[in-house]
């Protein structure tokens, strides 16, 4: 396979919620109440009906429930594995008004959707053939699920993907304990079986392609380009060995292998998601001490409680409410980092530094936005580098569509699928319109 | 794709899901909700001359932390004017064509049951059910299970229902009675068409224990009255067997009686049942219920390789047979998988006091029990309590005898097998 290292680091990782057994899943989904319009269902971005496929479980009809889910979620396999369940669905269930352990919805959905991919069930089909051709600009979740979203709609379909490989973060960006890149690309199989969707890898739009050629050949467009490289903090030493990007490092640690030898203290900056991913994958792949430096205090950080209190208990430390200064190596290699304290306003508190050794850093601090790729397109309007649309996706811009993290800002993979498959459904209306 | 039409007495419907007569089919409204979720067909709450409920009217069995396992009612048949039932049902006919509507019917008078066929029929109805069921109030009154209990008024009002009526009859039957088969005959006999089964059964659902009253309690009195949900379905399953089984009882048959899921339903159609009927769960759980049935129906005969329901209605039944008919000679034992057992000897209790003392501990605590395969008789109960799935299966072990009943050992003083299991110990001093 190209571009894919054989013995890939994140091999290393166990599975953080393991697959249920038959008997875990009928226990479980037999505790299900089957509530009616419930909490968890208005939770998922996709609204899986979730007390439906549940009791399909449990009268033994798994197909049944795999159907219900993919209807509604075609990325229900991955989703089962990533969703952050904690703060969507199994945060709402109903068993937690009164202080019973919640309904484990994500492990049910994949022993539905894992079954499915087994027995190779397939459930969907492409529609009678529209005559029409949409553009799909990027290969992650949101693009996917529109993809398929349009297949079946009869639309003719075509994926530009800038890398080699289709699945986006999806496939290079979640934890390894969650989900490895090989289920993500099996996914992607999964989602093209539908059958007829066109695929352009390695070619950039608007590098490889211009917007006016685009716009010529295509009915209607949808831009699904998630979010560019990691920011750096313009502070020296920023080049030095040893020094990345965080979702850069991650990418290598799930396709390649990261070269970790003779790191012993990693310092992570941030306190997103994506900063307490990062420091757990250092920890999980042998680095003793690794410690996340994040500007505000912890009850500030964005990144989930869960997964900060999983993190501490894999031994991650934190420094608190400081920020970084410069980064000091020598021989070209990074060795420490200098920081600044702040107060509760993350306000620098005058004279208060302090060093901190590292033989590695990585930054957390967010990707860049990626709404420049579009600027050349009149109608368009971008803020804040995110793509401005209306809630079925639409752009200023008749035509052009968009969903996922380049639209959000970044969030979820469920909801790039949710905001994918809306767009797809406000494209059709629009090529309905448009052909009246 | 399967097709799952089906066709009860000549009453055809997109799929063999009907509500049966109860409150889910009180008025057209509901029932058009219910077509559009899915149900294949309804029968409307029984009509007759409006009466009046009681306010306190529902029991529900809870077992083991789980409510409504059974469930009883001591309603009456509906309390709306015929008017508006019969304006209601033929709006709902003229809205779903394809849909089908029965009407459930319950009156005295040759007089009257003329009058609300006739009503019926100009209605639009598919067909007409009449309620010989009702175990309670009613057949206080001389109406419900007071006619199913009596075959021969069954079968006089069956024929006058016939004389009147232009679309198929069927005759919704009452569990008590101590054989269904009579009864199933005397509909047959008055010219029915079909016959729906079960209604509800005579019950007392339980005792409220501070206040010394039984349940459901009416301002501090109660009375008996009719039990149904998942906890009856044995019974119905039985009755409707025992019909289809029977050589003289010709009539299709439309299954009720705790109906929770497609595997229910499916066991019906194995039965004889060409259409089976849903009340209780749909008032637990709602119409929606039956996208799950349809679902899970469509995948088992695709799993299956049915096309369509009559490749398998009835088909359980020549494996229904006698108890003397039942080969005496074959023979099982229980087999534990020790990759699944999780050790919490369920089996080994049950086996020891309820059964035949041939499963024992193993040699550790919490270990897998080990069964005395020479002594176990086979008797399923370990495999009944033992909450992994398949981890207890029932598994043939060949003993080199030839197949033979108990008839057949009566007569001819066939070899048959050596008892297991009855250990001669000499009882303790
Ligand atoms: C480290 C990390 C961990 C995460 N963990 C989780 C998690 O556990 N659970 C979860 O639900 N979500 C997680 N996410 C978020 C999730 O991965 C994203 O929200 C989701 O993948 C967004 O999907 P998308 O299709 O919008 O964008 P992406 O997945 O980013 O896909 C965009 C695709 O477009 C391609 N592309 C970009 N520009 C162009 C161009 N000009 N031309 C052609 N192609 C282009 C890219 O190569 C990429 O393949 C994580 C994200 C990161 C960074
Ligand atoms: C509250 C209630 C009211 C009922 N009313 C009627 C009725 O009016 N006419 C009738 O034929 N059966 C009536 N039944 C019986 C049901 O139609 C059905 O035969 C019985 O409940 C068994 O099916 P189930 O186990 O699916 O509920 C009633 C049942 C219940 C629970
Ligand atoms: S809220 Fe919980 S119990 Fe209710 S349907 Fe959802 S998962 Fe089931
Ligand atoms: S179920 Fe409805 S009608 Fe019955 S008691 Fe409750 S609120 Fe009243
Ligand atoms: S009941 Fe089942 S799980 Fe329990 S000890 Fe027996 S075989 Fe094992």
């Amino acid at each position: 396979m190209k571009g894919v290292a054989e013995d890939r680091s994140e091999a290393e990782f166990g599975d953080l919620k393991p697959a249920y057994s038959r008997t875990q899943a009928l226990v479980e989904a037999n505790r299900c109440l089957y509530c009616f319009d419930p909490p968890c269902v208005r939770a998922c971005p996709t609204s899986i009906d979730i007390p439906q496929f549940i009791r399909r479980i449990a009268e033994d009809n798994v197909e049944g429930a795999a159907r219900s889910i993919f209807e509604k979620n075609i990325l229900g396999m991955s989703c089962a594995r990533v969703c952050p369940v904690e703060v969507l669905c199994v945060g709402k269930c109903v068993f937690n008004e009164a202080e019973v352990v919640p309904i484990e919805i994500g492990r049910l959905q994949r022993f539905a959707t894992d079954r499915a991919y087994e027995e190779e069930w397939r459930f969907f089909e492409a529609g009678e053939d529209t005559g029409l051709k949409v553009a799909l600009i990027g290969g992650g979740p949101a693009s996917l699920a529109a993809a398929h979203e349009l297949r079946r709609l009869g639309h003719a379909v075509d994926l530009f993907e800038k890398s080699n490989r289709l699945g986006g973060l999806n496939r290079s960006g979640i934890a390894p304990y969650k989900m490895k890149s090989g289920r993500a690309e099996e996914e992607v199989e999964w989602v093209l079986s539908v059958g007829g969707i066109g695929l352009r890898l390695e070619t950039s739009i608007p590098e490889d392609i211009s917007w006016t050629e685009i716009e010529k050949r295509y009915d209607a467009v949808f831009l699904g380009m998630g979010l560019g490289p990691d920011t750096i903090l313009p502070i020296e030493g920023r080049n030095l060995k040893g020094v990345y990007g965080a979702v850069a490092l991650i990418e290598r640690i799930k396709l390649g292998s990261a070269d970790l030898d003779g790191v012993r203290t990693a310092i992570v900056l941030g306190g997103g998601n994506t900063a307490i991913d990062m420091a757990r994958e250092l920890r999980g792949l042998g680095v003793e001490e690794v410690i996340m430096a994040y500007r505000g205090r912890r009850e500030v950080m964005s990144g989930y409680a869960h997964e900060w209190s999983r993190a501490v208990k894999e031994g991650v430390i934190a420094q608190w409410s400081c920020q970084p200064l410069e980064i000091l190596g020598s021989d070209g290699r990074v060795e420490a980092v200098r920081f600044q304290r702040l107060d509760a306003q993350k306000s620098p508190i005058p004279g208060e530094e302090f060093t901190l050794s590292a033989n590695l850093v990585a930054f957390a601090l967010g990707q860049q936005k990626l709404g420049n790729l579009v600027a050349g397109l009149d109608g368009i309007e971008v803020v804040g580098g995110r793509i401005v649309v209306g809630q079925s996706g639409a752009t200023g811009r008749p035509g052009f569509f968009a969903g996922g993290d380049c639209a959000n800002g970044g969030k979820e993979v469920v909801n790039a699928v949710a905001e994918g498959k809306a767009a797809a459904l406000a494209i059709h209306e629009y090529l309905e319109s448009r052909s009246d | 794709m399967p097709n799952l039409e089906s066709n009860t007495a000549g009453i055809i419907s997109p799929n063999p899901f009907w509500l049966a007569s109860a409150p889910p089919t009180n008025s057209g409204r509901q029932i058009m909700r219910a077509f559009d979720a899915g149900w294949g067909g309804a029968v409307w709450k029984t009509v007759g001359q409006p009466i009046q409920n009681t306010s306190s009217r529902f029991g529900g069995l809870a077992w083991r932390g789980q409510k409504g396992v059974g469930f009883n009612n001591i309603e009456l048949i509906t309390d709306r004017t015929m008017d508006t039932n019969f304006r209601e049902i033929a709006e709902v006919k003229k809205r779903f064509p394809n849909h089908a509507l029965i009407v459930s019917l319950m009156v005295e008078s040759k007089e009257e049951w003329k009058e609300v066929i006739d009503r019926s029929v100009d209605a639009g109805a598919d067909g007409i059910e009449l309620n010989f069921g009702c175990p309670h109030g009613m057949c206080e009154r001389g109406m419900g299970s007071a006619v199913g209990q009596e075959p021969e008024v069954n079968e006089r009002i069956t024929s006058w229902a016939k004389e009147f009526s232009t679309i198929p009859v069927l005759v919704k039957l009452t569990p008590n009675v101590s054989d269904i088969v009579p009864h199933g005959l005397a509909a047959q006999a008055g010219g029915a068409d079909g016959v729906s089964l079960i209604n509800t059964v005579k019950s007392i659902i339980s005792v409220d224990v501070e206040n010394f009253v039984p349940r459901p309690s009416v301002g501090g009195k109660s009375t008996n009255g009719g039990y149904c949900g998942a906890a009856v379905r044995p019974i119905a399953l039985h009755m409707v067997g025992a019909l289809s089984r029977s050589p003289e009882f010709r009539l299709p048959i439309s299954g009720i009686g705790g109906i929770t899921d497609w595997s229910n339903a499916v066991e019906f159609l194995l039965l004889g049942a060409s259409s089976v009927q849903v009340c209780t769960e749909v008032m637990l759980r709602g119409y929606r219920i039956v996208e799950d049935m349809i679902d899970g129906l469509e995948n088992y005969m695709r799993r299956k390789g049915l096309e369509c329901l009559g490749d398998f209605i009835g088909r359980a039944i020549p494996a229904y047979t006698e108890w003397g008919e039942l080969d005496i000679n074959f023979e099982s034992v229980a087999r534990i998988d020790p990759e699944t057992c999780i050790g919490c000897q369920k089996c080994v209790v049950a086996c020891h006091d309820g059964a035949h003392q041939c499963i024992h501990p193993g040699p550790e605590a919490d270990s897998v029990p080990i069964v005395d395969e020479p002594e176990c008789v086979g008797c399923n109960l370990c495999e009944i309590v033992c909450p992994v799935p398949d981890c207890i299966q029932m598994v043939q072990v060949d003993n080199g005898l030839a197949e033979v009943s108990w008839n057949e050992h009566l007569v001819r003083n066939l070899r048959i097998r050596e008892k297991k299991g009855s250990h001669g110990y000499d009882m303790p001093e």
